[in-house]
């Protein structure tokens, strides 16, 4: 059982996180991911905020747990909690996607402190993962590694390799996390490109599957605690969202996948989220 | 170390010696292990050996993993597997974010002759050396392969290696030691300067003494750095010759003709140059056959320096 106050703690957090992508994009007119970016906000609050070992004073740490972003246009929600981590400094925000800013549209290790490796062209961010697992088991370091996918992301064949390539190697100290929210960007998946029943390919792949509801803390916390008792297999999480949670009216919404905010909707997604946030004072 | 004139031996034997002296180097492979030799490693090394299956893409993007991890991460296969399949892999984590992955790219050009098109690398320097950040080595023979795969393992970023399926001519000592960029003049001469790399060393080096005999003074340089190019050595390598003429087994778009005619951008020397056209590849029982058919020999070498005189 997880204690409540880490529930409260962890859900304010990934509200906090949402306001600080909605202040990210702003109401300027500039486009930015926020519909996914919502779905995922609460798996990376409990993976950044608990879960994870991390030294935000120290980015290489040999010892830390990572979390690559393979659906890299969500990295805005990554920089979000890296910044109320203090890897670097939360001013630097609202320079997301400007001139010269360490704040790319898509993952840049060499950019952004905190950012493991380069990922956006989606599909490849397992392998990465994979990678790493593979280097930490050579090491025998007591690490892990976290990626999380976004569903229309599935439709890329280097996932289904990647996911052959996990359970060939028994890489259990890598957990994959599927941001199912079932929307792409011009629609539905399952009206756009069918991928069928993801718990149904990750288990015939090998992997110990776990479904929950991806906005529930505490299923999300049981879920990450469950995979470090899986041995021998990789371990993914099927985590069922709504695209832009959070914001009424960018959920299950297209629109916003990576629409511009008017400045009404801009003021009204942080009236909501402030509200939220108020109820945890 | 054997007395190999063949580079994948080479590749696989310096594979092992790296192993030995660093435990940060890991090997890839793609189901060519026994064609690449890159399964030399994985006999004394099994525990850091990969291999992927036939997953090129997935290949590469796990060799970034392991860089990322502080490996030295070589994959290998054929040199066009290697650079066409998993391109967008190699662009978007390897080149953009600078890891230590290492590309072998195996049965470069043309020698995979049986083969025929599919299999046949025409293409793999344009693809790789117009990569930001990628280095791109072209040795000649045996022992610049083995020099070649020790540089790669230092350069901290990732490298394209292009290595022959035949067996090569020895042109490099071991003990004329490797230097990224450096242009190496394999034969002095005033008139005509060659310019060449791989397997066309030969090619040039016969079509040289040929001339030589007729009178005709050529110096032949061996290119084994296609990125950086190194520009400048071209210009300086070039001065007082009457010609310029480079011999390569791959297309003339974006290998060694079209470095060099960019090089030399600045200056009235004329150029021509031996190579691949814009055609594909084809199988023939014995890569003499293609190399006459395209246009890859000493004899072509010779009628474009003669052109110029």
């Amino acid at each position: 059982m997880v204690k409540e106050d880490v529930i409260t703690r962890l859900n304010k957090t990934a509200t906090q996180l949402r306001k600080d992508v909605v202040l990210m994009i702003g109401g300027e007119g500039h486009v930015g991911h926020l519909g996914g970016s919502c779905s995922s906000a609460d798996i990376i609050a409990a993976l950044y905020f608990h879960k994870m070992k991390v030294d935000p004073k120290n980015p290489n740490w040999e010892d830390r747990d990572k979390l690559l972003m393979s659906k890299g246009h969500a990295v805005i929600i990554q920089y979000a909690a890296l910044a109320e981590l203090g890897y670097f400094s939360k001013d630097l925000l609202p320079t997301l996607k400007s001139f010269g800013s360490i704040l790319q549209g898509h993952p840049d290790r060499l950019k952004t402190p905190g950012i493991e490796v380069g990922t956006g062209s989606l599909g490849q961010g397992l392998s990465i993962a994979n990678g790493m697992a593979l280097a930490a088991k050579l090491d025998k370091k007591d690490t892990k590694v976290y990626c999380i996918l976004g569903d229309g992301e599935l439709a890329e064949g280097q996932v289904w390799e990647a996911a052959m390539t996990s359970a060939n190697y028994k890489l259990d100290n890598l957990v994959a996390i599927v941001d199912k929210n079932g929307l792409q960007a011009t629609g539905a998946i399952e009206e756009r490109f069918n991928i069928g029943s993801v718990s149904d390919k990750f288990s015939a792949f090998g992997w110990h599957v776990i479904e929950i509801d991806g906005h529930n803390m505490e299923e999300i916390i049981d879920a990450l605690d469950a995979a470090d008792e899986v041995k021998g297999k990789p371990v993914v999480i099927i985590a069922r969202t709504i695209k832009g949670k959070g914001v009424s009216f960018a959920e299950n919404n297209v629109a916003f996948h990576n629409g511009p905010l008017t400045k009404e909707q801009y003021e009204l997604a942080l009236k909501e989220l402030d509200a939220e946030l108020e109820k945890y004072n | 170390m054997s007395k190999t004139k063949n580079q994948r031996v080479a590749y696989g034997e310096e594979l092992v010696a790296l192993g030995a002296k660093n435990k940060n180097v890991v090997v890839l492979e793609a189901d060519l292990g026994k064609s690449t030799m890159s399964n030399m490693f994985q006999q004394v090394y099994p525990e850091r050996y990969f291999e992927m299956g036939i997953a090129e893409q997935d290949m590469i993007s796990t060799a970034a993993g392991l860089a990322a991890s502080g490996k030295i991460a070589f994959a290998s296969t054929f040199a066009v597997f290697v650079t066409g399949r998993p391109y967008d892999q190699i662009r978007q984590s390897v080149a953009i974010g600078k890891l230590n992955v290492k590309l072998c790219g195996s049965s470069a050009g043309l020698s995979d002759f049986g083969d025929g098109s599919t299999h046949q690398s025409i293409e793999d320097l344009a693809l790789m050396t117009v990569l930001p950040n990628m280095t791109v080595l072209t040795p000649c023979d045996a022992t610049e392969a083995r020099q070649a795969v020790r540089a790669a393992a230092e350069i901290d970023g990732p490298v394209y290696i292009r290595v022959s399926r035949n067996d090569l001519e020895d042109y490099i000592s071991e003990e004329d030691e490797f230097e990224l960029g450096k242009m190496r003049v394999l034969k002095e001469g005033n008139d005509v300067v060659i310019f060449t790399f791989g397997a066309m060393v030969h090619e040039s080096m016969k079509a040289a003494k040929k001339l030589e005999d007729e009178g005709i003074s050529v110096k032949v340089v061996n290119v084994s750095t296609m990125k950086p190019f190194n520009e400048e050595a071209v210009v300086e390598l070039s001065k007082n010759a009457k010609a310029v003429v480079t011999a390569e087994e791959h297309t003339y778009i974006g290998g060694l003709a079209s470095k060099v005619a960019l090089a030399l951008r600045k200056s009235s020397i004329p150029m021509d140059y031996v190579a691949i056209e814009d055609n594909f590849g084809q199988s023939a029982r014995d890569v003499a056959d293609l190399m006459e058919h395209y246009g890859l020999t000493d004899k072509q070498i010779i009628e474009k320096v003669k052109n110029f005189l």
